[in-house]
């Protein structure tokens, strides 16, 4: 047994990344479009955070069986219910969410009251009353600019530190990754909530990570290797770095797996979102920031830019 | 790297202790927490609604008052429009929700009619005549003033919407606090704050309308007059402060809380006594500006919510857009009334209905489910990292837990919010943490393997490992810093949580690992590397 693992790990690599980039942009384009398609027709599944429904407040003769009106919402139902007791100890009172349907949704209210009084016989029900969404205007549009800021100076900082095609590639790959993330969100139709802001956030932050350190051995190795043709650099630099990136997104999937299996319903959206964040990171590093990098040419040794010509690919 | 600097060696056993100091409290019984010490730290994390529930707060709009506040505004308008119309009138006031008014020359009331109709209101999309108010002419030489059914339902729904994004600014002024203000019914705001976060304090933060006017006052009226409720038309009567049981001041306010930019609890520099300082927009600094000169040696009233704090002399023209507030503060006091006035104002009064305790909006088994399957996630970070790099995989294990501490201690002493999704992320940039050790381990074998001696190795790694590191992070940084100061709400506690855990990520993935492996050569003195 050689330990530690890292002992099985190839020296070195020979893999031709590049070779593969035009099938990887077919795959892309192809993704891009779903995303876009299902965006388009039927959207995200917002839920109760973003848009509001009815809050419904219970009271019953002992403790309030929070647990049991829990498990009980979904097949009463009531979408993305929310169930919180009143009171410290043992409440008698609760508080129900769901989400409702339409301008008018008197008919579904007394739906789901009628079969939770069916459950629990002995339930009492207040009034009910529209509750509005968690997530108002404001919060969005000042989480957009946020982020919108946040993208413009993180290209500023990778155009200071490498090139501006880098931070351009590094920003078109990240967008790249929000656009098939919200594809998977719209295509599964998971709920799409507060934490899934919070997991596109974590996404946004893996990816842009990835892009840095691709890009921080291209660097090196276009200092290293001045004459070497950029595509032979991706190559290698990209085959240096194989063995980090297999250990750190191991790492990474390992720490959200977990809670992928066991996390149960409340943490799957989120950590699905991550993990499927986590592949596609790393695959746009490799597969949209450098091809953007390769297709635009880089400046080397202090000259203008040369673009990739015929002449430079190696047969 | 070998040759173990002492300022080093210190910071690495500074940060253990801060980590374990900070986290102690989260772990220990609230009866032991009580008992330490005061000088030892007693905050623990601050968990979110849906982990631990909290306290929440049902306000009703109180649309009377806007509605009051309306009418009352637009009998201003009425009143200015037929001065400068120069139409004489009498009886100019609000009965029964509309506005009356008698024209007292018959031939001039269609003018009025006409001038009013052009003058005042809103343009209302849906109403009639597209306009948010009606004018209509009734017996005797009156004319009627009224706002139509759908303005007020426009304005009170604008007002509930406004009053949640003053409240939710004011709250974010407290910390990362991350409540939850949705609205309830048709005029209600429900505000639910996690944890013990201080009913009284949130209520004393939420309740004020924090309304700020400058009026000046009316130097020639009659004290005793006004009194009695029969104010010079045009002034109004404004309970007062210590100086003065009342004030007579002008309607018209020169200058609003809404022209501020800024607003600071400070102490003025000459007497030390707390204020609170203000900084004008432009237009409101030109206002300021021409009303202080043209009313030298006259006292202008600043007013909140309805009550006079402060009527200073004008002692010269005060142009520049600054001033304080010299009212009775306590630092306390002048940092909140600062707060409220960053914030913006209530659009209308808000009345307290009910306050309750609520349960934690998710069930325990989910979330000991949930618990229990990062803590897995958590564990298998661990494992891994020893597995893959032996030794090696020890030293950045211990690292990781440093940083688990660090994390969970600034985030303590901070009071930032933890959520159920907030713990999935701080995972996450725990997998990111290692990508750190992994990136100076992968650059040590490179270097070993290209021949270097170990020490020349672990030299050359690190210090090339870094370059990626610090890139990689100062790119997380800026993000987490500008989504900070420009977000709102869980956004922020989102951008704290990441700031904490990219600062404590570098230094403990970098720092640690490199004096445990300092000590180590200097132990061992070994021939290999256990990752060549």
């Amino acid at each position: 047994m050689r330990w530690p693992l890292i002992r099985f790990m190839p020296r070195e690599f020979h893999i031709d990344f590049v070779r593969l980039s035009p099938f990887a942009a077919v795959v892309s384009a192809l993704l891009l479009l779903g995303s876009i398609g299902s965006f388009v027709v039927q959207g995200l599944n917002f839920g109760i955070d973003f848009r509001g429904g009815t809050l419904l407040e219970v009271q019953t003769p002992g403790p309030a069986p929070l647990a049991a009106l829990r498990a009980a919402l979904p097949a009463a139902g009531a979408h993305d219910g929310q169930v919180q007791g009143f009171g410290t100890a043992t409440p008698n009172a609760a508080m129900i969410r769901f989400r409702t349907e339409g301008a008018s949704p008197d008919a579904q209210i007394a739906a789901v009251e009628a079969k939770l009084k069916a459950k629990f016989p002995e339930i009492q029900f207040k009034p009910a009353s529209v509750v509005g969404p968690k997530v108002s205007g404001e919060l969005m549009t000042s989480g957009f600019l946020a982020l919108g800021i946040a993208l413009i100076l993180m290209l500023g900082y990778i155009w200071f530190r490498f090139q501006l095609q880098f931070g351009l590639g590094a920003v078109v790959a990240v967008f790249h990754d929000v656009a098939l993330t919200l594809g998977l969100l719209s295509v599964t139709q998971i709920e799409f909530s507060m934490t899934s802001i919070a997991a596109l956030l974590t996404v946004i932050g893996y990816s842009m990570n990835e892009k840095v350190i691709t890009f921080d051995r291209l660097r090196e190795n276009l200092r290293k290797y001045k004459t070497t043709p950029l595509r032979d650099v991706i190559n290698k630099s990209e085959n240096e770095r194989l063995s980090r990136t297999l250990i750190t997104g191991t790492t990474a999937i390992l720490a959200l797996a977990g809670a992928f299996f066991l996390g149960g319903p409340v943490l799957f959206p989120l950590v699905s979102t991550m993990v499927f964040g986590i592949f596609i990171g790393t695959y746009s590093s490799v597969y949209v920031a450098l091809p953007i990098i390769l297709l635009w040419g880089v400046k080397r040794n202090d000259d203008p830019a040369v673009p990739l010509k015929p002449a430079n690919v190696r047969p | 790297m070998v040759a173990l600097s002492r300022w080093r060696i210190i910071a690495v056993v500074l940060a253990a202790l801060f980590g374990i100091l900070f986290t102690l409290p989260n772990v220990l019984p609230a009866s032991v927490r009580d008992s330490l010490p005061g000088f030892l730290p007693h905050k623990t994390l601050n968990l979110g609604l849906d982990l631990q529930g909290g306290s929440s707060l049902l306000y009703e709009v109180d649309t009377a008052a806007l509605r009051t506040e309306k009418l009352t505004n637009l009998t201003e308008d009425v009143r200015t429009t037929l001065r400068t119309e120069q139409i004489d009138f009498t009886g100019l006031g609000i009965v029964g929700g509309e506005i009356g008014v008698r024209i007292n020359d018959a031939t001039k009331v269609d003018a009025a009619a006409k001038a009013l109709r052009k003058a005042v209101g809103a343009p209302l999309a849906g109403a009639v005549a597209g306009r948010d108010v009606t004018v209509a002419l009734a017996p005797d030489q009156r004319i009627r003033i009224a706002f139509v059914p759908q303005a007020f339902e426009a304005q009170a729904a604008k007002a509930i919407e406004q009053s949640q994004e003053v409240i939710r600014r004011r709250v974010d002024e407290l910390g990362t606090k991350e409540p939850d203000i949705r609205r309830q019914g048709a005029d209600r705001i429900i505000i639910q704050a996690p944890g013990e976060s201080d009913p009284e304090k949130l209520k004393n933060i939420i309740g004020k309308t924090a309304k700020l006017t400058f009026q000046m006052v009316d130097e020639n009226a009659d004290l005793a007059q006004a009194q009695q409720g029969q104010a010079p038309p045009g002034d109004m009567v404004v309970p007062g402060d210590d100086f003065a049981p009342f004030y007579v001041v002008k309607r018209r306010a020169f200058a609003t809380g809404e022209m501020l930019i800024d607003s600071q609890g400070s102490f003025d520099s000459q007497t030390g006594r707390p204020v609170v300082t203000m900084r004008f927009n432009g237009q409101g600094a030109q206002k300021f500006g021409q009303t202080t000169t043209a009313n030298v040696g006259k006292r202008f009233a600043i007013i909140l919510d309805n009550k006079v704090i402060s009527a200073p002399v004008i002692n010269g023209p005060i142009p520049g857009g600054t001033g304080q507030i010299t009212g009775n503060f306590t630092a306390e006091s002048a940092n909140e009334l600062a707060v409220l006035l960053r914030a913006g104002a209530l659009p209308a009064p808000l009345k307290p209905l009910e306050q309750r305790t609520v349960s934690a909006e998710l069930g325990q088994d989910a979330i000991k489910a949930g618990a229990i399957s990062l803590g897995i996630g958590a564990v298998a970070i661990v494992v891994f990292i020893v597995l893959a790099y032996g030794l090696f995989g020890v030293f950045a294990a211990v690292a990781l837990i440093v940083n688990v501490l660090l994390i969970l201690g600034t985030m303590s002493f901070t009071q930032a919010t933890l959520t159920f999704p907030g713990i999935a992320g701080l995972i996450l940039t725990l997998a990111v943490a290692v990508d750190a050790n992994v990136l100076i381990y992968e650059r040590v074998r490179d270097e070993a393997h290209a021949g270097r001696t170990p020490i020349m190795a672990l030299e050359h790694g690190y210090s090339r490992a870094l370059v990626s590191i610090l890139d990689a992070n100062i790119t997380s940084a800026i993000s987490a810093l500008i989504m900070f100061y420009f977000g709102s709400g869980p956004i922020r506690g989102f951008a704290w949580t990441l700031l904490i855990g990219v600062v404590t990520s570098v230094f403990t993935a970098v720092v640690i690992t490199q004096v445990l492996i300092g000590f180590w050569f200097r132990a061992t003195k070994p021939k290999a590397l256990p990752i060549e």
